[in-house]
């Protein structure tokens, strides 16, 4: 006795669009809500680094639609300009002062702010506030205002109570005082953003292990940030020092608003080979008045390589994004 | 009367509508705001990328850079307001206008009209970017300073009409000289003796601004000892050991103590010395209204000095902001006519221009004759040196790149006592590669 058979019902393919859609229209919603920063991105990030690309196969000289191919020329050039060469030994030496100052100091603030037993909102506060400051107007506080180089400068000032003659803080390279203006204004404005990310990461420390490092007779203080507090902090000291060392690379408006100079019409620029990071000099290069577009991108190019390499190699060497 | 309850009744506004809805609303107006602003009024039928026309009238649109004189602005407006023949938009452009022009012309978006310090650059002109205006001055071309129509010439064709003649120079305080008991300073020794016995207190000699006259200081250097950018025919002109020497003696001048450094402006601006900062101050004619109402008659001006009694000779710097038509405008023609009228035609909102802002010489001899302003006092002392030591602010054929070699060159010398001839050898070698691509 043969048993009875049940034909299967013949599954409906959905139509085209409502597949494209998706269940509960879940695609679509996605593009809605991607679709308009995917396009932004491709259109105002992506297409030009990819153009940058291009140009720097060409001399493109005031345009951006070359025929002259000179293939790896424009490389060639820059890794032969003293002048860009200079500007990445300029970043180096920012970088060797910023990065580990405004580590120190962020770090500094967090630890005296997790300890505030009161008004502790306010003191963060206060020190996040400058984050939101413009560079541009920071940097004319600090050269008209702070650092300016006459007598009634607000340092100078301060100097003089002690006898100590105005210091043109912007104008003399021996001694290198613009160091001094350049690393304090960038540490005033960038601290408190990383103090945030570090009080972020004491948070998540878990009590039971200053409680067990104290039964274990660890001294509060210096022993037990040296053995509890700074070996859980890896993970955010880690990418802090990854941001600092980008961020450093990609210092601009401060350097330019502080020692850009007011130079004659035609000459091309007056701006001191001395505090020059290369951002600034492909500025020149590319979008000032030699508007070079074929050299700039290849400096642009090489400097991202740069950059990729440093964070690659300070990742590895700090093992980020590893498990302990 | 339709039954209610048969009426569809109206979809609540769910959190997922919502966030839907303003996600549209967002991504629209993201779009709509990467538009880019060329200063050109909204026509009803414009061209693509280029002018519309309002009516039966193009529209064009003009770019000047930020004068700093009080109401230059307005002035430039109402000169276009009154032109006839298009609706012309003025943009007036803060902050780093060059670049910002420089790009909007590659970009193709550029202003129909612009003007550019000295003309436009030998790139503009080999790329193309400019038109040439030879038939805009017609019997009126012999009434222009001949050495800016040179200067915005190449290869036998305008394209800049100069507006204004524009001029640095130095400008003292002859009741403080009086007092150290120094005349004005006519060789460069003098000028440091001067400079170093004018300082006291909280008074400097001389201020050629905050870089120590890396900025502007490089043509007088070279004029001071009888030598310039390029030769008459287009070669390094400053490979010689008296420019070396001249340019080495602007360390020793840094370093003397003499100098105002860190002032709040710089030399263009005449704060320094109106303010007591200073007793002599490099800076240009128009700041002249302003010293005249802050220092009454205690200024007088003179050139930067020759090198010495033997060697050179006393210089100031000129140039002239140029009109200049895009060639890649939708409506060439119609720019060309409107800087015809402005620039060529129209004498008397040049004469304007001129003298009832800041001090400025009329780019047509005819029209400088009628400043009058500029006929009487130090104005007519600083006409003079212009007639008398005036130098092109540099050739057409000095590039950008040459100019940053040579900048880069003079703050190393000038701060950092770098061995001159060797710097300006360096110099020498980028000028030569320049000459070579431009020049051929």
């Amino acid at each position: 006795m043969s048993a009875p058979t049940r034909s299967r019902p013949v599954a409906q393919r959905p139509p085209l669009w409502r597949r494209l859609a998706g269940d509960q229209n879940r695609n679509l919603w996605f593009w809605a809500f991607v679709g308009p920063f995917v396009a932004g991105l491709t259109v105002f990030v992506y297409i030009p680094i990819l153009w940058s690309v291009y140009l720097s196969f060409f001399d493109a000289r005031n345009t951006v639609t070359p025929t002259d191919f000179v293939g790896f020329g424009n490389y060639r050039d820059m890794l032969t300009d003293p002048a860009f060469l200079s500007s990445m030994g300029t970043f180096i030496v920012f970088a060797a002062f910023i990065v580990p100052l405004t580590f120190a100091a962020s770090l500094g603030l967090a630890l005296m702010i997790h300890r505030v037993r009161r008004f502790k909102a306010f003191f963060r506060s206060v020190y996040f506030l400058p984050t939101a400051c413009s560079y541009v107007v920071a940097a004319l506080i600090w050269k008209l205002s702070i650092f300016n180089g006459v007598r009634f400068g607000l340092v100078n000032t301060v100097l003089s109570w002690f006898g100590i003659e105005p210091i043109a803080w912007l104008s003399v390279t021996q001694p290198p005082w613009y160091w001094l203006v350049l690393v304090t204004l960038r540490l005033w404005l960038q601290v408190g953003f990383y103090m945030i990310l570090f009080l972020a990461g004491l948070q998540r420390i878990p009590t039971v292990l200053y409680e067990a490092a104290a039964v274990d007779g660890a001294a509060p203080g210096w022993q037990t940030f040296r053995y509890v507090t700074f070996p859980q902090l890896r993970t955010t000291s880690v990418a802090v020092l990854v941001l600092l060392l980008i961020n450093a690379f990609q210092a601009f408006d401060e350097f330019y608003n502080l020692l850009a100079n007011a130079g004659a019409a035609g000459s091309g620029g007056a701006y001191p080979p001395y505090a020059r990071p290369p951002l600034v000099y492909l500025y020149y290069v590319a979008l000032g008045s030699q508007q070079d577009f074929g050299h700039g991108s290849a400096g642009a190019v090489l400097l991202a390589l740069v950059i990729a390499l440093f964070t690659v190699l300070q990742g590895r060497l700090l093992r980020f994004g590893r498990n302990e | 009367m339709p039954d209610q309850s048969s009426l569809p009744a109206p979809s609540p506004l769910t959190r997922r509508r919502f966030l839907g809805v303003s996600g549209g609303l967002a991504s629209t107006l993201l779009l709509a705001a990467c538009g880019s602003n060329t200063g050109r009024e909204a026509a009803t039928t414009a061209g693509s990328g280029g002018s519309g026309a309002s009516g039966s009238k193009p529209t064009l649109a003009q770019w000047y850079h930020q004068y700093g004189e009080t109401g230059t602005q307005q002035a430039a407006e109402g000169y276009a307001a009154a032109y006839p023949d298009a609706t012309v938009s003025v943009q007036w452009t803060p902050g780093d206008y060059e670049s910002k022009l420089s790009s909007s012309l590659v970009a193709g978006n550029g202003p129909d009209v612009f003007e550019w310090g000295n003309g436009p650059s030998i790139d503009q002109i080999q790329g193309g970017q400019v038109a040439a205006l030879d038939d805009l001055l017609g019997d009126a071309k012999s009434d222009f300073t001949s050495s800016l129509l040179q200067r915005m010439s190449y290869d036998g064709k305008l394209y800049g009409i100069p507006q204004v003649i524009d001029m640095q120079l130095l400008v003292y305080r002859p009741s403080l000289l009086q007092a150290a008991g120094v005349q004005p300073p006519e060789t460069f020794d003098d000028l440091v003796s001067a400079a170093a016995k004018l300082t006291t207190g909280g008074v400097k000699g001389l201020f050629v601004g905050n870089d120590g006259g890396g900025g502007v200081l490089t043509g007088p250097t070279l004029w001071s000892v009888g030598a310039d950018y390029l030769t008459s025919d287009n070669k390094v002109g400053f490979d010689q050991p008296a420019v070396a020497e001249a340019f080495g003696r602007l360390h020793g001048l840094f370093t003397s103590g003499s100098l105002l450094l860190g002032a709040p402006t710089d030399w263009s601006d005449p704060s320094a010395i109106t303010q007591g900062l200073t007793a002599m101050q490099w800076t240009g004619l128009w700041t002249l209204p302003t010293l005249a109402k802050e220092l009454g008659d205690d200024f007088a001006v003179t050139a930067w000095p020759k090198y010495s009694s033997s060697v050179g000779a006393p210089s100031v710097p000129i140039g002239a902001y140029g009109s200049v038509v895009n060639a890649k405008g939708a409506n060439v023609d119609a720019a060309k006519a409107y800087v015809k009228w402005l620039w060529v035609d129209n004498t008397a909102d040049q004469l304007d221009w001129a003298q009832s802002f800041g001090f400025h010489i009329p780019a047509r001899q005819s029209v400088a004759a009628q400043a009058d302003k500029l006929k009487t006092g130090v104005a007519a002392d600083a006409v003079a040196l212009v007639q008398n030591s005036g130098h092109a602010q540099s050739p057409l054929l000095w590039t950008p790149a040459s100019g940053t070699a040579m900048s880069d060159a003079v703050s190393r010398i000038i701060k950092d006592g770098a061995d001159p001839a060797e710097q300006l050898g360096q110099v020498a070698t980028t000028v030569q590669s320049e000459l070579q691509r431009v020049a051929g």
